[in-house]
């Protein structure tokens, strides 16, 4: 793979639009003027690069790592999958950090007021850095449903929200992932705001029956596909060298 | 029966669609900010090292909604070039040093009460543009997410003290109202005898933005 070619265009309709009016606080928040189309330079095709000596031993389990004097109430999960291009091929060494509200529903933010308490033993926060394969994992607690502030009575589904980067800043994206089942999605504007109903499904994730620990741990499965880069067959190079 | 597609399957998968990072992006990316300490390292708005060559800059500012209003809960990202205008990268093949403790990348959130935001960097260099193309001005690369943002922008900085290079600039240049062209250049001031650029954010209105489908 040459780290040095251009991106794929983003194909905008697989994304939600900036502009969703049943999700109010896009409104104000959406610029106006179209895009300008931009053909990569050096600026888009690098990005920064993580290791994994940058991320401490617990980060990716999210029933540790920030246990006080127990462990967090709530279903022990596994998410884990990998990540690919679209050309399918691995992204290896790219870091992905994940955060989401604990069993009840609340987030652990000076923002959030939901009536749910609080789980004293659960930060909600975690990162890895995926290995050769592209692959990644993480050990968690199922986040609850939570309403919010859109219609009087809107919810959001269970969800974990991640952030992932590539090895060109253009492949920058943060998503969320969402449970296989849930009844929420249905009535979910964030969800259902995705255009493309095939790609919106991209983002429920399986039970992952054979990844699961026996009699302790359930386990979901959520693979990420970042943006592609074009071959180098004749003139797709930035520069010669 | 409908058309029948007469060729092979393209087999490319379709990128992951992206989501709002909500309110509360901060737990996940700055987690001291929503008001907890969890991991020993941490990412932030200071990207420069007590050794890190270069002129130190500070670039804050805000981001405005159409209404006026700066968003409080924003979270930017950026990346820039180190300052001979090499990226640490291995695409980057520019005959130019670069500096491993400066990987050229930080992030922030807005002020819950202010709205304005920080970063602690050097100024770039100048940095080869496409091929056939002429030098990039000095810039900085940003990323916008927050609350009410369903897939993030990109947006380029760049200084008001780089005329000539802004001028010849091959981005800029593809930019046609000279008013939509300025809201990418940032006002260089001293303060406190260290330079301070303010760079910002329209996302509508007169003054908005010019954000990039890369």
């Amino acid at each position: 793979m040459d780290w040095a070619s251009e991106f794929f265009q983003r194909d905008r309709s697989i994304h939600p639009p900036a502009l969703t009016p049943e999700y109010k606080t896009s409104v104000l928040r959406s610029p106006r003027q179209p895009l300008l189309s931009l053909q990569n330079s050096l600026s888009e095709v690098t990005g920064p690069l993580f290791v994994h000596d940058e991320i401490g031993p617990l980060d990716n389990d999210l029933i540790l790592n920030y246990a006080k004097d127990g462990q967090p109430i709530g279903q022990r999960i596994i998410v884990h999958g990998q990540v690919q291009d679209e050309s399918g091929r691995p992204v290896p060494n790219i870091l992905i950090e994940f955060w989401q509200a604990n069993a009840g529903g609340r987030y652990r933010h000076r923002n959030d007021r939901y009536s749910t308490p609080i789980d004293p033993n659960f930060g909600g926060c975690g990162r890895t850095v995926s290995n050769s394969d592209g692959e990644y994992w993480f050990r968690t607690i199922k986040p609850g449903p939570y309403p919010f502030r859109n219609h009087v009575n809107s919810w959001r589904p269970a969800h974990i929200h991640f952030s992932v980067f590539g090895t060109g800043f253009a492949q920058r994206l943060i998503t969320q992932m969402y449970f296989e089942g849930d009844p929420l999605l249905a009535k979910d504007v964030m969800f259902q705001m995705i255009p493309d109903r095939n790609a919106a499904d991209r983002l429920v994730a399986p039970i992952d029956f054979n990844a699961t620990v026996p009699l302790d741990t359930l386990a979901y499965r959520f693979d990420i596909v970042l943006r592609g880069r074009r071959s180098t067959l004749f003139e797709n190079k930035l520069h010669g060298n | 029966m409908g058309t029948r597609k007469m060729a092979q399957p393209l087999k490319y998968l379709g990128e992951t669609p992206s989501q709002t990072a909500g309110p509360y992006v901060h737990i996940g990316l700055i987690p001291h900010q929503a008001g907890f300490d969890i991991f020993d390292r941490n990412f932030g708005h200071v990207l420069v090292g007590p050794n890190t060559p270069g002129e130190r800059i500070r670039i804050e500012g805000r981001v405005f909604d159409g209404a006026g209003a700066p968003l409080k809960d924003v979270l930017l990202e950026i990346w820039q070039a180190n300052s001979t205008g090499r990226y640490n990268h291995p695409a980057d093949r520019q005959d130019k040093p670069v500096d491993p403790t400066f990987r050229g990348w930080g992030r922030t959130g807005a002020d819950f009460e202010t709205g304005l935001y920080a970063f602690e960097t050097i100024k770039p260099g100048s940095v080869m543009g496409r091929r056939g193309y002429r030098p990039m001005a000095p810039h900085v690369n940003f990323w916008i997410v927050a609350r009410g943002i369903n897939i993030g922008l990109s947006t380029r900085m760049y200084f008001s003290d780089e005329e000539a290079a802004n001028d010849a600039d091959p981005v800029l240049n593809i930019i046609e109202p000279d008013i939509r062209r300025r809201t990418l250049i940032a006002q260089r001031a001293m303060r406190a005898g260290s330079a301070s650029y303010t760079f910002d954010i329209y996302l509508q209105g007169d003054r908005e933005t010019v954000f990039f489908d890369l």
